[in-house]
């Protein structure tokens, strides 16, 4: 319980500030700021990529891992992308001015109600759908009730008895450098809720003040079963959850931004014990490697009390990783079990999912990280290959595309895996925003396959070209001329046409299907343009072309 | 004939009425409302104006409608009638107190001008155009305080208007004030206000009844033509009948709450207030309809209730033959005084005069209702009263740490029966108890619904009295809290009233008698239940 935290610590002048809405009152209050610091999220370095770091397991700790077993499960929240907050009509930015993005629906003022935005029951059920859980198609929404000063109506609209989504699952491929192998781990529930508004801190801690920027955006709280057994398990379904949200297009997942936040519930016992031990939580958990470094860190600290045979001094509490120290803290005992009172919302109808929009839902989800990993793995592709490029959706979609402009998979994945990751890791920028396109990279990579540029002078292309190829798009000078001939893209749509029309008449089985709703096929079309052109048609023109052809109902 | 204006003796004593209306406007308002008559029987005839020879057998008209002949013809300019309702207002205050705040002579009168103005340029005019709106302080006005009667937002003023607000002020109608009422619209009797006790314009010795006490009270002293209140529990219906006026608890779901602060989420309706049945039908009309910031708002269609006002007096001999009226068993009964029962089987008898068939109809779940509803609506209260911490407006107690701020501003924010509902309803839902008390009175919900459906079934609509008494002294229920909530628990009052929040129903109040002895002259009232979104005065209008 919230207000439970302010007993056991020092007394510190506490002041609420909020938007000049609300006219007149500024007031004053007290609380202990310590604690109420360590809610809001520190800084985490900039991270791009779910990446968890290899930790060298040192010899004591591998030892106490043979004795004793650690059950870990994880609560995450993963805060929606959607336009507009859960139920008012009111943005979200992170990083904008405070109490900015507010209204008097995410204000909690007296007589304001909340009107679902649908997109986040859209968003609810593909990351259901995702994990492969069972969806309800009667749910409804609690409120969730304690005294916060960032929770403005004194309650959380939550899902308490009946989640949207529960009894899933997630698979992964542990990383090879960590071991590698499969899993599947078992998710609990997936349920729909609000956020709180931040606290923020003055210098020298004399007071806090409120922004409610963030009230009301919705979140996804996503619990797992305690399948996990180590750190880098934990991290990597951290890491995976994100890809998926990622996939999805349902949240950026940016820990940083707290978009994607992650608490650890944790408790070992002695290998052969079938009861479990004491559950311990850890909180402020701003990375994938802090993850993985906190639980094992969390393991060896309860491992060594278990084995010097003080194992009641593993008390049921809320600990905090310490990033600068490497090593978890008290935070706050728990003192009995907190007592929400819950109650249906009545302000919001009950939700109803048809199964008609279950099934079309579930018809317009993209590949996910699982299936794409598949389907690399059988391209032939390495573990190691499959992982990195599947990481990213960014990446993978720019792979497939250059897979679709005919490239050999081989080839394309070295190139991305090394030039140009190397040039993107220079210049700090995304895949999305290099100018360089699949097009040009299979050009590129046939080229080189075929001759027209030897092999030396393939591998020979420095990244510095890369970076002139992606800056510039092409320049004579920084080129092998052959390549600048190779890379030059037909424009002339009727030279096109002739192509797609060349492409159409000899896949007549292809155009019924399509016709008769499998759209997905143009990918399909488009690809078989491609390669026909040897990779220089111009995407854009192929493609408003082709989609002319291939919705004229002839 | 004006009895547009009758007014009651204690108003009349210090201050003579002004004549607002013509005689001759009145020929296109005729009421439709047929049971006031009986009403108007009883009641002893007020001598407004020597002109205004009110004849007592004729119902009250349309206050609305006249207003905007008034205007349309150009007969009365609405500077003219805010004048005349200012004058009264201010006359009345002093002794009948139903206004928290009253808005600001400039803004009201600048206000009618906009009206006159409009009018001069032969611009139309919206259907309240100059109608003066008293609206309950616990429905959110952005120029103006809403305190919902509670020190716990004492100074706050909203920055939006309540939908139903707003969609009075876009039809032309002029804000006149904020009025009383129980702290959040917990009580009876608007005793339970934090600021001030509204006294009943018939007898200011006595409760106007609540908690829209002072809403119900200041439309039957004539200080403003029509006003809003809300009913969670009977607080349109009780006070309506204590106050001798029409009062309107719309079908959950017709209008929207947005702006209303809430008590029991799931019982709160905005009401209105008349002083005939076609006021309080225009101004429900002109605030129903679905919002998109209420989710709870029904989409279903307004009929369009005004062109039921415009044709004539025509009287049949038996308007209302075939009309299938039930009256509640459960509600004649011990507990309800004997002028109550004569009064309502003497508007029975009227109605079969007119043409219904009246016959007993038994609503076996009816004694279930008031428990359910007490743990709904103290469970919901709980909740809701949340974010009166003191942290962003209204009292804030200052302390060294958040729980003794939050205990203090609460503790002293908040008034003792708004306190004890709190209690019950945190008490209600807590782990262990929400399946017994909670979960348990949302069956009892259903099967109260049932009930009413299965009764509606049978029947077109169903009577019973709006309160067991007519209104009783100040100070009489009050004085020990326990008694006046044991008494609340053994009074049909609640009862007569909550089964029909609980089934979200519709119901109307109108005048229907007096009571006789002891209260003389108090006015009595009739409720009339109808189905889910037939609101009942459609019955009276055809
Ligand atoms: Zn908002």
């Amino acid at each position: 319980m919230a207000s439970l935290l302010y007993r056991v610590l020092q007394i510190r002048p506490f002041r609420i500030c909020l938007s000049p809405l609300i006219t007149k009152k500024t007031g004053v209050f007290y609380v202990t700021s310590k604690c109420l610091q360590t809610r809001s999220l520190a800084q985490e370095k900039p991270q791009s990529q779910a990446k968890v770091s290899t930790r060298n397991h040192d010899k004591g700790l591998d030892k106490i891992f043979q004795n004793y077993e650690a059950v870990i499960g994880i609560e995450t929240h993963v805060q929606l992308s959607t336009l507009t907050k859960a139920f008012c009509g009111c943005a979200y930015n992170y990083g904008s001015q405070p109490n900015t993005n507010i209204c008097p629906v995410c204000m909690g003022l007296p007589g304001a109600l909340p009107v679902l935005n649908s997109k986040v029951i859209e968003f609810a059920v593909k990351l259901g759908l995702a994990l492969n859980c069972k969806l309800s198609l009667n749910s409804k929404f609690d409120r969730k009730q304690y005294f916060y000063p960032d929770l403005p109506k004194g309650y959380q609209i939550s899902q308490f008895d009946i989640p949207i989504a529960t009894n899933g699952y997630i698979d992964l491929d542990l990383p090879v450098e960590l071991g590698g192998g499969h899993r599947r781990f078992g998710i609990t529930r997936v349920h729909m809720e609000e956020d709180a508004g931040k606290l923020l801190h003055s210098e020298g801690g004399t007071y806090s003040q409120v922004d409610l920027n963030r009230a009301g955006v919705p979140l996804l709280e996503i619990v797992s079963e305690p399948d996990m057994r180590n750190g880098i398990e934990a991290a990597e379904y951290g890491a995976e959850l994100q890809r998926l949200v990622r996939y999805l297009g349902v949240s950026n997942g940016n820990m940083q931004e707290g978009s994607l936040r992650c608490d650890v519930n944790i408790s070992v016992r002695p290998i052969g014990q079938s009861e479990f031990g004491t559950k311990v939580e850890i909180k402020n958990l701003n990375s994938f490697s802090s993850i993985s470094r906190a639980i094992d860190y969390e393991i060896a600290r309860q491992a060594e009390l278990h084995s010097q045979g003080l194992g009641d001094q593993i008390v049921q509490e809320t600990r905090l990783w310490e990033e600068g120290a490497q090593k978890t803290v008290t935070m706050r005992k728990k003192e009995g079990l907190s007592d929400y009172r819950y109650f249906p919302e009545p302000d919001l109808q009950e939700v109803i999912l048809t199964e008609e929009y279950v099934a079309s839902i579930h018809d317009s989800l993209p590949e996910l990280p699982e299936m794409k990993r598949k389907r690399y793995e059988q391209l032939g592709l390495s573990m190691q290959d499959v992982i990195f490029l599947a990481n990213d959706v960014n990446v993978a979609d720019f792979f497939d595309a250059t897979l679709a402009m005919g490239a050999e998979a081989k080839l394309a994945a070295n190139w991305i895996m090394g030039d140009v990751a190397a040039y993107m890791k220079n210049e700090k920028v995304s895949i999305s925003e290099i100018k360089l396109t699949p097009n040009e990279l299979a050009q590129l990579i046939d080229s080189i396959k075929s001759g027209t540029i030897s092999g030396k002078i393939g591998k020979e292309v420095p990244s510095s070209s890369l970076a002139a190829l992606s800056r510039n798009h092409m320049t004579s000078s920084s080129l092998p001329t052959g390549i600048y001939h190779n890379i030059l893209t037909i424009t002339d749509p009727a030279e096109i046409e002739k192509i797609i029309d060349k492409v159409l008449a000899a896949n007549p089985k292809q155009i019924e299907q399509y016709r008769g709703g499998k759209t997905k096929l143009q990918g399909f079309f488009a690809g078989q343009v491609m390669k026909e052109s040897k990779g220089k048609a111009n995407p854009g023109l192929l493609n408003k072309i082709l989609l002319e052809k291939l919705n004229a109902k002839s | 004939m004006l009895s547009t204006v009758h007014h009651h003796r204690a108003l009349l004593l210090h201050r003579r009425p002004r004549l607002i209306l013509p005689p001759k406007t009145l020929r296109l308002l005729t009421p439709k409302c047929l049971f006031t008559s009986q009403a108007l029987t009883h009641h002893p005839p007020p001598p407004t104006d020597a002109t205004a020879a009110a004849t007592s057998s004729s119902p009250p008209t349309s206050q609305i409608l006249s207003i905007r002949h008034a205007l349309l013809s150009r007969q009365l300019t609405a500077v003219e009638i805010t004048e005349s309702y200012l004058t009264r207002l201010r006359a009345a205050e002093p002794r009948v107190r139903s206004f928290l705040h009253v808005t600001e002579e400039e803004n009201v009168f600048r206000a009618a001008e906009e009206v006159d103005r409009k009018i001069e340029r032969n611009e139309e005019v919206g259907l309240l155009a100059g109608v003066l709106v008293g609206v309950k302080d616990n429905i959110c006005t952005a120029d103006m305080p809403s305190t919902a009667g509670s020190r716990v937002l004492e100074g706050y003023k909203p920055p939006f208007d309540a939908t139903a607000v707003r969609k009075v002020r876009e039809l032309g109608g002029i804000l006149v004030g904020k009025t009383n009422l129980d702290e959040f619209g917990m009580g009876s009797t608007t005793e339970g206000s934090a600021f001030q006790v509204t006294a009943n314009p018939w007898d200011e010795s006595c409760v106007p009844g609540g908690s829209s006490g002072g809403s119900a009270a200041a439309v039957s002293a004539r200080q403003c033509v029509v006003s809003l209140g809300s009913d969670t529990g009977g607080s349109v219906r009780q006070p309506a009948s204590f106050c001798g006026v029409v009062g309107l608890k719309p079908t959950y779901g017709r209008v929207s709450r947005y702006g209303l602060v809430a008590y029991a989420s799931s019982l709160d309706v905005i009401g209105c207030f008349g002083t005939s049945v076609a006021d309080a039908g225009v101004l429900l009309h002109a605030i129903s309809g679905h919002d998109t910031f209420d989710a709870t708002s029904s989409k279903r269609e307004v009929p369009d209730f005004t062109s039921l006002f415009t044709s004539s007096n025509n009287l049949k001999p038996r308007p209302l033959q075939g009309l299938r009226v039930g009256i509640i068993r459960e509600t004649l009964e011990d507990g309800v005084d004997a002028a109550v029962i004569s009064s309502i089987r003497a508007a029975a008898s009227h109605l079969e005069d007119l043409g219904c068939s009246v016959t007993e109809v038994s609503l076996p779940s009816f004694s279930l209702g008031l428990p359910a509803y007490y743990v709904l609506a103290s469970s919901e209260s709980s909740s809701n009263l949340s974010r009166y911490d003191g942290v962003r407006y209204g009292q804030q107690v200052a302390a060294d740490e958040l729980t003794s701020l939050y205990g203090g501003s609460r503790a002293r924010g908040f008034g003792a029966e708004v306190k004890r509902r709190i209690l019950m309803g945190t008490y209600a839902l807590s782990a262990g108890y929400y399946d017994a008390y909670y979960k348990r009175a949302q069956q009892v919900r259903t099967l109260v619904k049932k009930s009413f459906k299965a009764a509606l079934d049978e029947n077109d609509i169903l009577i019973s009295p709006a309160a067991p008494s007519a209104a009783y002294k100040i100070g009489e229920k009050k004085n020990d809290p326990l008694a006046m909530y044991a008494g609340d628990i053994m009074t049909v009052s609640i009862h007569l009233s909550v089964n029909v929040n609980l089934a979200g129903l519709p119901a109307l109040v109108l005048p229907c008698g007096f009571a006789e002895g002891g209260r003389a002259g108090l006015p009595i009232g009739l409720q009339m239940i109808g189905p889910a979104f037939d609101e009942v005065w459609n019955k009276f209008s055809a």
